[in-house]
Order: structure tokens, then C-alpha cells, then sequence
């Protein structure tokens, strides 16, 4: 036995008997015992959550373990929790009318933090994560309202929706002035330079001249005769700098000839009340809010 | 052959043989022993896997650093079991406990220092120091905090002295242990173990203490009204420290400890290392009555120092990885020498350098100085620097400002620009503070903020909290030549309104690219394009 025993020369420490490479040896630094006990320990251990927990596939189903746990289970219960206790602030959001909101800096701080939650998952498809909009889709973070920037004007635009086919959806209908042939090419094109004109935008003053003449007779009645239009019957303002299909002349031209009328769905019958009055003031709080 | 059988065949002429006259040679081998170094031991069987663990039996031992080792550990102990109960009155509604980490309200009290959460750094701080600190003693002289100062070492050196109360000193242990389960063997093995989980179950109620108030607490644990979690963490260190501290003892050092293995690379020739000074020392052997002391060493080979050492290490064979430097062999070697009449310092605190030579004494030329140790203090006294700069500039009224990325900027109906500011305002007093917000930075803005009243209205920020306001900042259409390309300078400044003391914050002001909206020309066709160009980077 003693000629197998080798010692590594440089710390006295006796190696494996290993031989790599002609001279590549290991020092044997065995571990202590009751490491590789701690081993086993874990081992056994581990095998208590085959009793505890799910574990095993059957056939047609799984082990439960002894505790029954599941994890879809867990996160349901976590949820229901977690609407318990917002109960108290939905409970007294449902009874504060929509303008004292604002008073309570608890109750703001909480409908601001679910309007943003609803706002991502229902708004955001359409107005974007940072509800700035789009061509088509209104910036609701800037001060111009088609329908009204009042909270009581948004909770109603949010709750039926805007030509959305509800009983009670806002609703107005631009002509589609060129197609239908209320006018023609020319008029139209004089009407555009005469809109741009409003906003200062530059213009051809002729044409825009003998655009305002076509203005009060055919656009004047919703758009108001100083073009400022009319939140009643959703016509916007023309006169500001906030143009929703573009403010170039084809923009304007294109809008005259086809009509305009984005469509947004009534969210009564997908949010609960509660959720639709936290998106108003969200969306009131995004700095346009009147 | 391990010490267990050498139990088994303990004759009394074990006891009495002599290394000089009037020394006894210890019947002892280290455990971690370099079996080819050390002359006549059986290598043992070899080849193993696993090894058993070899039980040590630690001489007490008689000397100066035994001395400054108990009292580290009065001292220590003494700062653990007792700092909780120290007062410190911070006024009505809050803690009068001066050290207190209040996790429940996110706050870390140190005396007139309270930390919040989100100033964690300054615990980041104290631990570069400490870990900075480590490197600096190792450097010096070694494993100091190892051998002195870690609360493994401490702790053991505890539970030991407890086990000597019960079971006596070295041999009478190695006797008890080896003879049978009699009563007397019985009930001491019982009275040790019951000590050692009494002194787990204090350090363990001690630790809860730091986390809630003291007094408070201490009745709450007795009459079992305490937070479970405080019963939980009490259960954890009691048992850890029964564990760690009574049974694992040096094995924690060797096999669970990281520091030995990084220790070596703060270590070099110059510093001060327990060592057995080898020219001195050798070669050993037993010294007969008026035998000359010429021609040999000094060391007696009585083996003093193997049996008082706790890790169960010879020193005589080196540095080595199991040694603590808890110098306890210093005190057994001298005791020796003095007995037998030979200078003191066969196993001294000295240098690698002075180890060399057989001339040199222990401490001979040290160097203090060197690039190595200059740094670490450098280093250290930067840290120190930076946290006493933080420290001493810390503000109890902050801000924290956030510009809106999503969208960067608002174009308005009057052509006027809006960009939107998130300010969170920590009030870290314990009063009730009233504040202003100002911006400055661009000629001609205006502000609001989302639930108040006018353009500079007063925000109540209540006593030690947070308050997050949305802040609006208007240019409007004429002021939109004052901005310089997309991004503006702009300051925050948020004021307390009685006292004047401030915080600021810079941010910017964002617009669209190439703002030519002064020159109404191509102003709204450059703004709608960039109007479609934000969207699509927002898509």
C-alpha cells in the first residue's frame, strides 16, 4: 500500500494517483463528511416537495400534494385581494360626484393610477401609450376638443363613444362635399385656402378669398362663421394650430372632399362606472383638461 | 491514526511524558497536518473521498493575546447585547431607540442620521469602508479580524470557555469523551449543550432588537405578543449560532468561509504574520536536564502550540490556509520558553522578511509604509471623504425630477409647446413643510400643476413623506425663438416657504427638431411633419 502513496513535493499534501500529461497530478483534499451528509440532507429534503406540492404526471392529471398548491390558484386569490383593498377608494370614487374628485388628493392620486392602468389596456391601441394620438386619433394631452374638455364632456365621450352606434353616442356627420358633388374641384380648393387662412397659415389670398363666400354658405353652419367651431356637433376649431387629418392644402382638400368622422366604441358595456370615471380624470389630468 | 484512537488507548504515561524538564510534551497531532512534513506519522489511509472530521480539543491558554482576546470579546458582545438599549430622543411619534433599522417604515435610524431607503448608498458606503478597512489590517498584520474580531471567532471562543466550565480543560475533555456514557459524561455534555442554546437564543433575541424597539420588544417575546417574523429570526440565529459557533467551530473557517482564500492576495513579504520562527526553532527535539543548547533550536517539540490552536493546526509547518492568527500560540510558546529559560518569541508576530534570517528580530525594519498599505488608506480616506461630503451636504427637503418621454412635448391649439414634468418632493423633517415650485431657465413659460389653484401655488408636503406633483411648463407661440434646437435647459427649484431652504434640479425643455414656428411660413407644415415623425417613433 505505502509505494501507492505520492506526496506533491511542494506542499507535503499526498495526491489522488492521478497522472495526466506524464507529471499532472491532484491533490487529494478530501471533503469533510458532513458536507456530503448536508448532501443527502437536501436530498431528502427535496423529496418532501414531491409530497407537498404538485409533482408527478398522471395520466390525465397531476399529483396535488399535500397542501393543494397551485400557483393560478395563488395569483387569483392575490387578485381578489388586491380589489379588496382597493374596495375603499372604488366605494368612495362611486359616490363622489366627477368634479369633487379633484379635491381629495387620496382619491385623485388613485383614480390617476387606474385611469393610467385602464388607459393602457383600452385606450392606448388608438391614442397611443402616451395618449399623444395620431393622424386620425386625437392628442389628448394637448387643449383641443372636439367633443369638449370638460370631465363631465369626457366621461360621456368615453362611457357611449363617438358615432359608435349606442343609443346615446355623440354623433354628426361631415358631407362628403366632393364626392357627393356639393362642390367642385375649384370651390373646394378655394374653400382649403380660405380654412388655412384661419390659423395663419400661409394661403392664396385670392382663392381664399372667394373661399369664405363657399365657408358661410356650406361649412359656417357647424364650424361657426368665424370657424371656431362647435364642441355640440364635434366640428372642430379651424382656427387653431392643431390639425387632426394634417394642415397641408391636400390634407385639407382631401378632408373637404370625403367628410371626417373618427368612430370610438362606448366603453359602457366593457368598463364598470368606477373605471370609466378614473379615465376621465386621467385623461382630464393629462394638461388639456378645461 | 487520528486523535479519536489515540483516546481509546490513553494510558496515564501519556500525560507525564517530558519535552524539558518540567514541560509536558502534549500527545497531539494537527489535524490539518502535512503528513509527508511531519517525521513518523502515518499518512493515514489515503486516497479518500470524504473525510471524517477530527475533533480538536483546544488547550485554554494563558498570555497577553489571550488577555486582548477576552477582551475583544467583553468589548464586542458587550456592543451587540447593549447598543439596542441605548436611547435617543428624537421628539414625539417617533423611535427613541438610537440604532434602529425601522424596515416596516422603510428608515434606518443612527443616531441623529436617519436614512430612508432610497439613501441605501450610505450603507453601500460603511460596507466599501469596512470591506476597504479588511484589506488595510491584512495587509499590516495579517488575519486580524479573523483571529480577534470576526463574530465566528468570537462566538466560538464563547462556547469553548463554556464547554472548559463544563467539561474541563483539554485532557480532562479528551478523558470524559473517551470513557463511557456515565452520568457524570451525561449530564456535563447536556449542561454544554444547554449553555450553548441559551447563549444562541440570546444572540438571536439580541439581533430582533436592532429591528424594533427594544423594550417594547423584549416584553412583547415574553408574553408572545411579538411579530412572528421576530420569532422566526430569533429561531434562525439561535440555531446558527448554536450551529456555527458550538458544533461547526473551525469548519466554518475552512469550508464555508471565503476571506482565507482571499486573504493571500493582500498579503505580502513585509506584513505581520503569527509565525514559528524556523531558524530559531530548529532542530527540534526533547531537552534533557543541562543539556546544552548549543547545536540545537529552540523549540522542545512539547507541542504546546498545536494543542492550544483552535483550528488544530501545527504552525510550525507555515503559513497556512486553516490559520486564524489568533495567536494563541504565541502565549503557549512563551510560557514554554520561559520555563526553560530561553528568550520569548519562538513564534512571534513577524514578517516573512524577518523570517529569513536567523539574526533578525521579530520586527526588525518593519515597514508600515508601503504602496500596498498607502493605497488602502488612500482609498479609504476618499470613501470616508465622499460620505462625510454626502453626509455633511444632505438635504432634508429633495426633489427628484422627471421630464415626460412619452410624448417629449405637447403642441397647442394657440401654437404654444407644453412639456410636462413628474416631481416627487421628500420632506425629511418632522414637520409639516409648505413649499413653492419655481422653473427658470426660458424667458417667458408659465406653469401648472394637475390639482392646484393657480400658476404658483403653495404644496403641502406632510412631515417625513413623499409628494409626487405634475408640473406643466407652457412657452408660449412668440417665446418659441428661445429655445435652442430640441432640448432647452431648464431649472426646478422647490422652496420651503418659511424656512427659504431649497432644492433644485436641472432638466431640459424639449421641442421639435429645427423649431421654426416664429417664422409662420413653413411653421405648421414643419410641425405636423414632426407630428408624424413623433408618432411613429412612439409607435
Amino acid at each position: 500500500m505505502a509505494s501507492d502513496k505520492h506526496f506533491d513535493e511542494v506542499t507535503g499534501t499526498e495526491t489522488t494517483g492521478h497522472v495526466w500529461d506524464g507529471d499532472l497530478r491532484e491533490l487529494n483534499k478530501p471533503l469533510p463528511k458532513w458536507w456530503l451528509y448536508v448532501l443527502y440532507a437536501c436530498i431528502v429534503w427535496s423529496i418532501g416537495y414531491w409530497a407537498v406540492y404538485p409533482a408527478w404526471p398522471t395520466m390525465s392529471d397531476y399529483t396535488k400534494g399535500y397542501w393543494n398548491y397551485s400557483q393560478r390558484a395563488a395569483v387569483t386569490q392575490e387578485v381578489a385581494d388586491a380589489k379588496a383593498a382597493q374596495d375603499k377608494y372604488r366605494v368612495a370614487l362611486s359616490q363622489t360626484p366627477l368634479a369633487d374628485v379633484g379635491k381629495n388628493p387620496e382619491l385623485l392620486q388613485f383614480a390617476l393610477a387606474g385611469g393610467q392602468a385602464t388607459f393602457g389596456e383600452n385606450c392606448a391601441a388608438c391614442h397611443g401609450r402616451g395618449a399623444q394620438g395620431g393622424v386620425g386619433y386625437p392628442n389628448l394631452n394637448d387643449d383641443d376638443w372636439i367633443w369638449g374638455g370638460q370631465l363631465d364632456n369626457i366621461q360621456q365621450t368615453i362611457s357611449y363613444g363617438i358615432r359608435s352606434g349606442h343609443a346615446k353616442t355623440r354623433d354628426s356627420a361631415m358631407p362628403r362635399f366632393g364626392l357627393d358633388g356639393a362642390l367642385d374641384a375649384a370651390k373646394i380648393g378655394d374653400v382649403a385656402n380660405y380654412v388655412r387662412s384661419l390659423s395663419g397659415l400661409e394661403a392664396d389670398k385670392t382663392a381664399a378669398g372667394r373661399g369664405a363666400a363657399v365657408f358661410a354658405e356650406n361649412c359656417a353652419v357647424c364650424h361657426g362663421a368665424d370657424g371656431k367651431g362647435n364642441q355640440e356637433l364635434g366640428a372642430p376649431n379651424l382656427t387653431d394650430g392643431i390639425w387632426l387629418y394634417g394642415n397641408g392644402q391636400e390634407n385639407v382638400v382631401t378632408s373637404i372632399s370625403t367628410g371626417r368622422g373618427g368612430i370610438m366604441p362606448a366603453w359602457d358595456a366593457r368598463l364598470d362606472p368606477v373605471s370609466v370615471k378614473m379615465l376621465a380624470v386621467y385623461v382630464h389630468s393629462l394638461g388639456g383638461g378645461k | 491514526m487520528n486523535v479519536m484512537q489515540d483516546h481509546k488507548k490513553l494510558t496515564p504515561d501519556d500525560f507525564i511524558s517530558e519535552a524539558a524538564p518540567g514541560v509536558t510534551q502534549h500527545h497531539v497531532e494537527a489535524i490539518a497536518r502535512k503528513k509527508s512534513l511531519t517525521p513518523g506519522v502515518d499518512a493515514g489511509p489515503g486516497k479518500m473521498a470524504y473525510a471524517s472530521r477530527q475533533h480538536i480539543y483546544p488547550k485554554a491558554a494563558k498570555g497577553t493575546f489571550r488577555n486582548v482576546k477576552w477582551a475583544i470579546m467583553a468589548f464586542t458582545l458587550g456592543v451587540y447585547y447593549l447598543v439596542p438599549w441605548i436611547r435617543w430622543d428624537r421628539g414625539p411619534g417617533l423611535p427613541d431607540q438610537a440604532i434602529l433599522f425601522d424596515f416596516a417604515h422603510q428608515r434606518l435610524y443612527f443616531g441623529p442620521l436617519e436614512i430612508w431607503a432610497q439613501e441605501f448608498y450610505y450603507v453601500t458606503g460603511l460596507l466599501v469602508i469596512s470591506a476597504l478597512g479588511l484589506f488595510l489590517v491584512t495587509s499590516v498584520a495579517g488575519r486580524v479580524w479573523c483571529g480577534y474580531a470576526c463574530p465566528q471567532t468570537v462566538w466560538t471562543d464563547l462556547m469553548i470557555a463554556v464547554e472548559r466550565f463544563w467539561q474541563g480543560d483539554r485532557n480532562a475533555h479528551i478523558r470524559l469523551d473517551a470513557g463511557p456514557w456515565n452520568f457524570e459524561r451525561i449530564w456535563k455534555k447536556t449542561a454544554t449543550h444547554l449553555s450553548w442554546l441559551l447563549i444562541g437564543l440570546a444572540t438571536g433575541g439580541a439581533l430582533v432588537f436592532y429591528f424594533r424597539d427594544a423594550p417594547t420588544l423584549a416584553v412583547e417575546l415574553f408574553n408572545g405578543t411579538a411579530p412572528s417574523v421576530a420569532y422566526a429570526f430569533l429561531g434562525i440565529f439561535a440555531f446558527s449560532t448554536y450551529l456555527l459557533g458550538g458544533i461547526a467551530r473551525e469548519q466554518v473557517c475552512i469550508y464555508m468561509c471565503p476571506w482565507p482564500r482571499i486573504q493571500g492576495a493582500m498579503l505580502d513579504r513585509n506584513s505581520l504574520l503569527v509565525s514559528y520562527r524556523e531558524a530559531i526553532g530548529e532542530p527540534r527535539g526533547p531537552h534533557k536536564k543541562n543539556q546544552s543548547w548549543e547545536g540545537r533550536g529552540d523549540c522542545v517539540d512539547c507541542k504546546a502550540c498545536v494543542a492550544v490552536c483552535p483550528m488544530g493546526i501545527d504552525i510550525r509547518n507555515g503559513s497556512q490556509l486553516e490559520c486564524i492568527q489568533c495567536a494563541l500560540c504565541i502565549d503557549a510558546c512563551n510560557e514554554i520558553m520561559d520555563k526553560v529559560g530561553r528568550p520569548r518569541g519562538l513564534i512571534a508576530y513577524t514578517t516573512e522578511h524577518n523570517l529569513a534570517s536567523a539574526s533578525a528580530a521579530p520586527r526588525e525594519g518593519l515597514k508600515l509604509l508601503r504602496p500596498r498599505t498607502i493605497l488602502y488608506s488612500a482609498v479609504i480616506a476618499l470613501v470616508c471623504g465622499l460620505m462625510g461630503w454626502a453626509l455633511y451636504t444632505r438635504a432634508d427637503l429633495e426633489i427628484s425630477v422627471l421630464a415626460d418621454r412619452n410624448p417629449q412635448y405637447v403642441a397647442l391649439s394657440d401654437g404654444g409647446l407644453r412639456n410636462g414634468y413628474t416631481i416627487k418632493i421628500s420632506n425629511k423633517t418632522e414637520v409639516v413643510r409648505k413649499v413653492r415650485i419655481a422653473v427658470s431657465g426660458i424667458p417667458g413659460i408659465a406653469t401648472s400643476m394637475i390639482g392646484f389653484e393657480g400658476s404658483d401655488p403653495v404644496i403641502e408636503i406632510p412631515q417625513a413623506d413623499v409628494r409626487a406633483v405634475k408640473l406643466f411648463v407652457t412657452l408660449p407661440r412668440d417665446a418659441r425663438g428661445k429655445l435652442h434646437g430640441t432640448s432647452t435647459p431648464l431649472d426646478i427649484t422647490v422652496t420651503d416657504t418659511t424656512s427659504g431652504v431649497n432644492s433644485a434640479r436641472h432638466t431640459s425643455f424639449h421641442g421639435p427638431e429645427h423649431d421654426r414656428h416664429h417664422d409662420d411660413k413653413h411653421g405648421q407644415e414643419k410641425k405636423d411633419q414632426d407630428k408624424k415623425d413623433r408618432d411613429k417613433k412612439d409607435d
